[in-house]
């Protein structure tokens, strides 16, 4: 079976934000860039699946500028065996990502589809369930725990209230969580092979899909800096602020 | 030599991240522990951290010395322990090996250390042979089809882990000096050696040494390094003439990394109404670390690239490990003044790096030695 894996190219986990100074929108330059950690764990359980004889072949897709060509050198490494990137320099949105995705999946025509459950810069938390949608493929969000037997994957969901165990049949998109794994770091030989494996490269038109944003960011603005606490003296004063001026109780 | 600046800085972004997630929050429990967990040292092999200098031919990644450089320099990040369990595989433990081993001996071991599935270790410094290399008394008489080698090794890295020693002996009796002296490949275990109990130290825990102890240890004729006797001491230094790249950058990553510590604590810890590093003394202990540890980082890359491209650099590498094994001991010293009662305190990383790096003016050549070295190619060079 193969598995088609979506990475993003996102700043480092590292890193602080900072909010560029016209209110555009985030400041990009020489800030350290990495593979979206959530990503990461999609990358891991594939090489998994594989390492486990379920799958038979790992293509890791990215879309965006130039330079998610070393988003996808970590993928490789890590243990993808071929990738594609979507070219396209300008903002891409969840959907056109999924659309995108989408026509990828035409022609790739994969077992299992893998992504992380966001992206660590927008948050969004759209793409894996616009993808099913568009598709009409079952999905499993938010996964913890799998397992593949039977043309099914069994998998364990985090929600709000708890756990929730889906059975889905194949093929289906997953959007994977934190706990699901640990990934691996790529070994250094693997950093050197990976220079050497193929990077197939593609653009919205070519796939037939307009890239053209539909949302307008109006204005970034930092969140507001939390204001020094105040001590008091009993519980009978705490109760009372809780009350009156924080209002939560 | 950078081959490939993409690949290497996805290596080094990697390393670094293994580094700050995998080794830095492990610091105290090595230093306390006295061990470094085998977790750890499978996922090094994993990494391929013991191939870093081993041709790819054998199985290693072939590093430049430049690319090796900058490797250590953010290994050089955290302690010293985690490097040694792989540093002699990378550097004194297989290049005597690589530099004048048959190619079947190189057949035999270089694979192996490539990865991890052996350890190497370097058996020259006795306790009567320490700078005086060459006054060795350690003998290897020729017995039959081998030789029976007697004497002991001190203060031998890795002696406890290692599967194969590089070791030298003198195979020449009548030869007092340094050309009576040859290399052999001997693996352990193997009967007539044995080590003595782990060396305790002032810093530096979690790297082992100690005494390797030879009692008529026999070994096979083709034990001996290159097949030629008499070359042992030519081999040694040519070992430690690019170790001393290797000890200079992760001196300098050392500098690095309590520069950030002091600047971190400088800028949180607050007197007399303000950070610290508001202070100008303070700041001044700053600009001297960052200035001296960026003076050793271009010593130390512009080496490297000479030494890649085929240049002699005898002279400036020993100039590299002197200055920047003296540059890391004055910022230890600076960091932990910053830190003042709490860089005394055993809490702080700064108190146990300072005890870690004195050795860096010690061992592989003593600052002395290197003075002397340095001095003697600058009178040699214009000799007519």
């Amino acid at each position: 079976m193969k598995v088609l894996v979506a990475v993003k190219r996102v700043i480092d986990y590292n890193v602080k934000v900072r909010v560029k100074a016209d209110g555009s929108g985030v400041d990009l330059a020489n800030v350290k860039m990495s593979m979206n950690p959530f990503d990461e764990i999609a990358v891991e359980q594939a090489i998994r699946l594989k390492e486990a004889g379920v799958a038979t072949e790992i293509v890791a897709v990215s879309l965006g500028i130039e330079q998610c060509q070393e988003t996808l050198r970590t993928a490789l490494a890590m243990g993808a065996d071929r990738a594609i990137h979507v070219h396209h320099d300008g903002e891409l949105e969840p959907l056109v990502v999924a659309k995108l995705l989408k026509a990828i999946i035409a022609t790739e025509q994969p077992g299992l589809v893998i992504v992380g459950k966001q992206a660590i810069d927008d948050d969004c938390n759209q793409t894996g369930q616009m993808l099913a949608g568009l598709l009409g493929w079952p999905q499993g969000t938010f996964v913890s725990r799998l397992k593949l037997e039977n043309g099914k994957a069994l998998a364990t969901r985090e929600v709000d209230g708890g756990l929730e165990n889906v059975e889905l049949t194949l093929p289906a998109i997953l959007t994977v969580d934190l706990r699901l794994n640990e990934p691996r770091y790529a070994s250094l030989p693997n950093i050197m092979k990976a220079r050497k494996k193929p990077i197939e490269k593609r653009t919205p038109a070519e796939l037939g899909v307009d890239p053209t944003p539909r949302l307008k960011t109006l204005k970034v603005s930092e969140p507001p800096k939390r204001l020094a606490g105040v001590k008091v003296d009993s519980v009978a004063a705490l109760v009372t602020k809780l009350k009156q001026e924080a209002g939560v109780i | 030599m950078i081959r490939d600046q993409k690949a290497l800085d996805q290596l080094l972004d990697t390393l670094a991240r293994f580094v700050g997630e995998r080794l830095i929050p492990l610091e105290a429990q090595v230093a306390h522990d006295e061990a470094v967990p085998d977790a750890i040292v499978d996922e090094m092999r994993g990494l391929g951290l013991f191939g870093l200098s081993i041709p790819e031919a054998y199985g290693g990644l072939e590093l430049t010395m430049e690319e090796e450089c900058l490797a250590v320099l953010v290994l050089g990040r955290t302690s010293a322990a985690f490097r040694g369990v792989f540093g002699t595989n990378v550097g004194i433990g297989s290049q005597g090996l690589l530099v004048d081993g048959t190619e079947e001996q190189k057949r035999r071991y270089l694979p192996k250390l490539a990865t991890g599935e052996i350890i190497g270790s370097f058996a020259l410094t006795e306790p009567d042979a320490g700078s005086d290399a060459g006054s060795l008394k350690t003998t290897a008489k020729r017995d039959g089809n081998g030789y029976v080698i007697n004497g002991t090794k001190r203060f031998i890295t890795n002696a406890p882990r290692a599967d194969l020693f590089t070791l030298f002996a003198r195979t020449n009796p009548c030869e007092p000096g340094a050309k009576g002296v040859s290399a052999f490949l001997v693996a352990a275990p193997t009967p007539g050696l044995r080590l003595g109990p782990i060396d305790r130290k002032m810093g530096q825990a979690g790297t082992v040494t100690s005494d390797v102890i030879l009692e008529d240890c026999r070994v096979p004729a083709d034990a001996l390094l290159g097949g030629k006797e008499g070359l042992g001491f030519k081999t040694a230094m040519k070992v430690l003439d690019r170790g001393r790249l290797h000890i200079a950058a992760a001196c300098t990553g050392t500098a690095e990394r309590l520069i950030a510590d002091a600047l971190s604590y400088a800028t949180t810890r607050q007197q007399f109404g303000k950070p610290i590093a508001e202070h100008q003394l303070v700041q001044a202990m700053l600009a001297d670390c960052r200035t001296e540890a960026f003076a050793a980082r271009c010593m130390v890359l512009e080496t490297a690239r000479a030494k890649d491209e085929g240049k002699d650099v005898a002279t400036d590498a020993s100039c590299c490990k002197y200055f920047a094994s003296e540059m890391v001991g004055r910022v230890a010293d600076r960091a932990l003044q910053i830190h003042g009662g709490n860089g005394y305190m055993a809490a702080y990383a700064v108190e146990r790096f300072y005890r870690d790096v004195r050795l860096y003016r010690i061992y592989e050549g003593t600052s002395q030695i290197q003075q002397l070295v340095i001095a003697r190619n600058m009178i040699r060079g214009i000799a007519p």
